[in-house]
């Protein structure tokens, strides 16, 4: 029996505080990990959890992050509730593996501390590491507080292990800025939350000795592409769970989530679209500008795998000039955020401007200034009535204005 | 002892290597195949399985027991029952379970899954060796009429 850890109403939690807690109170069976900052505190709370008897767990200390997520494969075929951290560089060598967790469809949590991938070596927050998972068959949500890396890590149990899911799911935060930056959270008693995340159902678990199974077959060329079809249809298919979830938290807790998130949108004619805390950047810029008259507002991705195709299409069908931003170097593209959300807007009716910023590499702030320079931006285009700048450019670089690709206009 | 004796079949239910890998079954489209390419090893309740013989146990059609996978084969060991001491060398170092042994009697070897690495042939004590390689395609006579002779220890 678990002894209790005793919780205030009102607790004063940084990110990788709450999720750890969340992983205490979802009754976490295993936890795999190798540690790297910044999402060490997560798992290392885990561990401390279990050494002081909060949870009856495991703690499995390993020797990198592939064998740490090959460990979370192994306890979630076995049927456990299974869930680890990890950031960056950590990220990337657990790639491999994240491919195997969600192709055996196991419902492992991942809660992802964002963080630049190196060189040059870099602990701060951006989101490289976020982009390197988004084709790996997990579905991916983000949390712009610490209040909602706890109450989205409760959820992505819920959500992973449902029968008509049954995916890995990874939950992001912003590296230091949300994952060191103690807030007020107001967490759930241990029953409350345990009732709402419930027990995990077993599914072709490996401890069911009367029904022996093999994980891992090899499929060539006339079986794979059906079980990787199978898997793209559940990721697809998993939009009404999350939406069914999403609504389950909010009655018990009055906090709100949305697969897209809207903010000062009912009138808006420019938008930034943002991940992670730069939404709450953007949030007050776009209050500033409507006390100039700017109809500002701000569309924010909650949930970044599935995509939500649909939803962004319906927040932003109003909209004049949007701005997508990318905090992840693109490598010789559009920002992969900027491709999908133009995607979707393609297929639209009023066919917007859209305008793509690459930002924040490496931890590097993004301002409240500099979101209201972007709205500006925005408005002039819309007064010219065509995109006057090149469709993306680098925001808060040092140097001679960098951007790329403009619209043909003959 | 005669060729005949010898079996290539020795023990072998009807089920084992009975089709080529990926091959044998009806191709599913997307919306059959199961979930995360989890394959059930057995037909039906397999609580007592470890205490049957592979010969009575319902393997699925997508265990490998059922498929032959050793079509890439090109050298293969060839078992001499007249020299063999039973040792179960072989048994327990191949990496593939292709050694066939009851009671600790050593039978033969399931070449519907040897893939012919030699590490049966390697770690055989016996002089002449009860394991030699031989081509693929060499036949049963051939072979254990090319058997060399007991090796005399040479002085020091």
């Amino acid at each position: 029996m678990a002894v209790k850890f005793d919780l205030n109403e009102r607790e004063v939690w940084d990110g990788n505080y709450a999720a750890s807690q969340a992983l205490r109170q979802a009754d976490v069976d295993v936890v795999v990990a190798y540690p790297i900052t910044p999402s060490t505190p997560i798992v290392e709370n885990y561990g401390s959890y279990v050494a002081n008897g909060y949870i009856d767990g495991e703690f499995v200390m390993v020797e990198s992050e592939h064998a740490a997520m090959s460990g979370c494969i192994g306890a979630s075929a076995s049927g456990g509730r299974v869930s680890t951290a990890t950031s960056s560089q950590g990220f990337a060598l657990m790639a491999e593996v994240l491919y195997q967790a969600s192709g055996m469809r196991l419902p492992i949590v991942l809660n992802v501390v964002n963080r630049a991938l190196a060189s040059p070596l870099n602990v701060r927050g951006d989101h490289a590491d976020m982009y390197l998972g988004r084709d790996s068959g997990w579905l991916q949500a983000g949390a712009f507080n610490a209040q909602e890396a706890y109450d989205l890590a409760l959820c992505a149990f819920k959500i992973a292990e449902d029968p008509a899911v049954r995916l890995p799911m990874m939950i992001h935060q912003d590296g230091f800025i949300t994952s060191h930056t103690a807030q007020n959270v107001y967490p759930l008693t241990d029953e409350a939350a345990i009732n709402f995340v419930g027990k995990i159902q077993p599914i072709d678990d490996m401890l069911d000795f009367s029904r022996p199974v093999t994980y891992g077959a090899q499929t060539e060329e006339d079986w794979h592409f059906e079980h990787k079809a199978k898997q793209h249809k559940a990721i697809m298919d998993s939009k009404p769970v999350i939406d069914a979830v999403f609504a389950e938290f909010k009655e018990l807790t009055g906090r709100e989530y949305n697969r897209v998130e809207s903010y000062d949108m009912e009138d808006a004619d420019v938008v930034i679209m943002g991940l992670g805390t730069t939404v709450e950047t953007a949030r007050v810029a776009a209050k500033n500008m409507r006390e100039k008259g700017i109809k500002a507002g701000v569309v924010a991705m909650r949930c970044f795998r599935p995509f939500p195709y649909e939803e962004v299409r319906e927040a932003l069908k109003n909209c004049k000039a949007i701005a997508v931003t990318d905090r992840s170097s693109p490598g010789g593209a559009m920002g992969a955020f900027f491709n999908e959300v133009t995607a979707a807007m393609y297929t639209s009716n009023n066919r917007p401007m859209m305008t793509n910023f690459i930002y924040g590499l490496g931890g590097r702030d993004f301002s409240i200034a500099e979101a209201e320079r972007i709205y500006s931006e925005q408005v002039d285009n819309i007064e010219a009535g065509h995109i006057t700048t090149n469709i993306q450019q680098f925001s808060g670089l040092r140097g001679p204005k960098l951007g790329f690709f403009k619209t043909e206009r003959s | 002892m005669s060729v005949e004796a010898q079996e290539l079949d020795l023990l072998a239910n009807d089920n084992r290597g009975k089709h080529q890998l990926e091959a044998g079954f009806d191709l599913l489209g997307w919306d059959e195949v199961t979930q995360g390419s989890v394959l059930a090893s057995f037909e039906g309740d397999a609580s007592d399985i470890s205490l049957k013989k592979s010969e009575e146990r319902a393997y699925s059609n997508f265990n490998s027991y059922t498929a032959t996978v050793a079509s890439w084969r090109v050298i293969k060991p060839v078992y001499n029952r007249d020299i063999c001491i039973d040792c179960q060398n072989c048994w327990v170092w191949c990496p593939d379970t292709s050694i066939i042994s009851r009671d600790k009697q050593m039978l033969g070897i399931d070449y519907d899954h040897c893939k012919g690495c030699g590490v049966c042939v390697e770690v055989c004590p016996t002089n002449p060796k009860s394991l030699l390689m031989f081509g693929e395609h060499t036949d049963l006579g051939e072979s254990l009429a090319d058997w060399p002779e007991k090796k005399k220890k040479e002085k020091k």
